[in-house]
């Protein structure tokens, strides 16, 4: 039997289930992990007591006949999720010491299925960044190295540490917040599995906002069968949160038959981006051979606004985020630095309190949102945002679900792109449209570049069609075999 | 459309964000890039396309008008920089 960190979310449950283990020791075999991963510096905070005291609950669950779902499963929970009593930053340095006096819903959803917490995991400032390098606490480092290369890689954000952690074994499954690839790119980057659900599928209560018509939590893990999983029990409707959607949660673990004949499976013209890597074209191409051999039917497709998706993306979620972030104020928690007046408080507080992304991303949310440029920036954006859905909806009247890479590149180094915004801003070319359409998606491990780093496969399903999105990445998981191991294992000599 | 020292300054204001002087200009520079890839958008035409206010269809729920929850000052104050007696205390407004 392999450390028990290092099985799979599913493994190690069947083992719970079976008494081969206990809570107890899988979450001490965890924090062990996740001590031997601070070189990684994947989390904020560590709450190792809290996860041993939880697995000693769930371990009594257990034996009274009540486990559920996730019974004494050690997870961790990126740090925009709000834990009671638990410093909740948001990676930045204007949430010092807040501690919510509440639960987000999807934390509270986990905790009821029986879930242990082992920390609060790193992030890109306000989930904004797609390297981790906009964190208040520091960047985070990709368990993965290039071959021949000893230079330390970035793990893709903003969901950064949640991933860096489930990749090197520090934990069986993270949570992790998509706003435009934030779920998809970094699990990329990392080689494992990220999920990105349906706008409305998972509620946002107690997430901390970033762009609330985008926001949308998902999990991160090491298989397509664990990410079934995490999402059945962080799904389900939160009449806290007026955008989340009342209809049933699926099993979604049942829906991985490997059956996919007859699939009709969209490749859309428009993804052969310039510039995009030789590498991730075949690897690309592959993907369509694999989904071929298993049955499905490749078929192009046309999505024609593609090339607007990011710009329009870089209107609509600065301007929510302008005004999601008003309420970091020096009044009601966080930072507060001293003014002569209200004025200067607020300002003093949010100059300071805010990283250089975070106020560039405020500032052109405030102009685009200003008297005089409403129409031709905001709505403007929203109109395009229509036809980039629009593409979507008519594509889906043909195909079942939408094949693409999940980046145009692997992992670049810590420090890279920081000086060019727009280079950060297209790592996110493939992932960013369905996040504006609102659609479920998925990114798969599929191979290795050149220089031995993961590249991930990206499927886009129709609203509320999850089931088909994880039952064609279970196929492509099960083609890749996706072995390959990152340099760094958490426990490993 | 592009943006001076000046417009920065002023929507630093409106964002309440205090902006060093000396870091104006390369704020300016910033965000002109920025402005200047997304002015891509107006080459679309979008007459007559219904701005999107919602991603998924639905209709809004409704409830009844009752309280759900409430009664815990303690809890909203909490986490206050500065709080005396369940209220927040902030520098001076009125004369």
């Amino acid at each position: 039997m392999p450390p028990l960190n290092e099985q799979t979310l599913s493994a190690a449950r069947d083992g719970l289930a079976k008494g081969d283990f206990n809570a107890v020791e899988l979450t001490q075999a965890h924090i062990a992990a996740v001590e031997a991963a601070r070189p990684l510096n994947a989390f904020v905070t560590e709450t190792p007591e809290r996860a041993l005291a939880m697995a000693v609950e769930s371990d009594k669950r257990r034996s009274a006949g009540q486990a559920g779902m996730l019974e004494g499963i050690p997870l961790a929970i990126k740090d925009l999720f709000c834990t009671e009593g638990v410093l909740t930053t948001a990676g930045s340095h204007i949430l010092d010491g807040f501690q919510p006096p509440y639960e987000s819903t999807v934390t509270a959803n986990l905790w009821n299925q029986g879930a242990v917490m082992l920390g609060k995991a790193n992030m890109d400032e306000f989930a904004m960044g797609s390297s981790n390098m906009t964190s208040f606490y520091g960047a985070v480092e990709n368990p993965w190295r290039r071959s021949g290369d000893n230079r330390p890689l970035v793990p893709g954000g903003s969901s950064g540490g949640s991933a860096a952690v489930v990749a090197a074994r520090g934990a069986l499954a993270a949570t992790g917040t998509d706003t435009g690839g934030s779920i998809r790119q970094p699990a990329s980057f990392c080689g494992i599995v990220g999920l990105k659900p349906t706008y409305g599928r998972c509620s946002r209560w107690g997430t901390v906002a970033f762009a609330s018509s985008l926001d949308q939590p998902g999990p991160l893990t090491r298989t397509v069968r664990d990410a079934a999983l995490m999402l059945r029990a962080m799904a389900g409707h939160d009449a806290k949160d007026s955008t989340s959607v009342d209809r049933p949660v699926p099993d979604y673990e049942a829906a991985l038959t490997g059956d996919i004949r007859g699939l009709k499976v969209g490749i859309p013209k428009e993804y052969r981006v310039d510039g995009m890597a030789a590498e991730i074209d075949t690897l690309w191409q592959q993907g369509i051979d694999w989904l071929r051999q298993a049955g499905a039917e490749p078929v192009e497709i046309s999505l024609p606004h593609t090339r607007y998706a990011l710009p329009t993306y870089y209107i609509v979620a600065p301007a929510e985020a302008s005004s999601n972030l008003a309420r970091y104020d020096g009044v009601r928690f966080g930072l507060r630095v001293p003014g002569n007046t209200l004025d200067e408080m607020y300002e003093a507080t949010r100059g300071e309190g805010f990283g250089a992304e975070v106020q560039r991303r405020v500032l052109i949310g405030t102009y685009v949102l200003s008297a005089g440029y409403y129409d031709a920036y905001y709505n403007k954006a929203r109109q395009v945002r229509t036809l980039i859905a629009n593409d979507f909806s008519k594509a889906f009247e043909n195909v079942d679900v939408v094949l693409t890479p999940t980046t145009p590149s692997a992992a670049f180094a810590v420090g890279e792109k920081m000086d060019d915004p727009i280079a950060m801003y297209l790592n996110d070319v493939f992932t960013v449209p369905a996040s504006l359409a609102g659609l479920p998606a998925i990114s798969v491990p599929a191979g290795l570049s050149g220089d031995g780093l993961p590249l991930g496969l990206h499927l886009i399903g129709r609203a509320f069609d999850e089931e088909t999105v994880l039952k064609a990445a279970g196929v492509l998981e099960e083609a890749a075999q996706f072995t390959a191991e990152p340099g760094f294992i958490a426990g490993r000599g | 459309m592009s943006v001076d020292r000046t417009t920065v300054a002023k929507i630093a204001k409106l964002a309440r964000i205090r902006v060093p002087e000396e870091n104006l200009d390369g704020l300016a520079g910033e965000l002109n890039n920025i402005l200047g890839w997304i002015e891509q958008l107006s080459e679309l035409d979008t007459d007559g396309v219904e701005p999107m206010t919602s991603v998924v269809a639905m209709i809004p729920p409704q409830r009844e008008d009752t309280v759900t929850d409430g009664g815990r000052p303690e809890d909203v104050v909490r986490n206050a920089p500065e709080s005396v007696g369940g209220y927040f205390v902030v520098p001076k407004v009125i004369e």
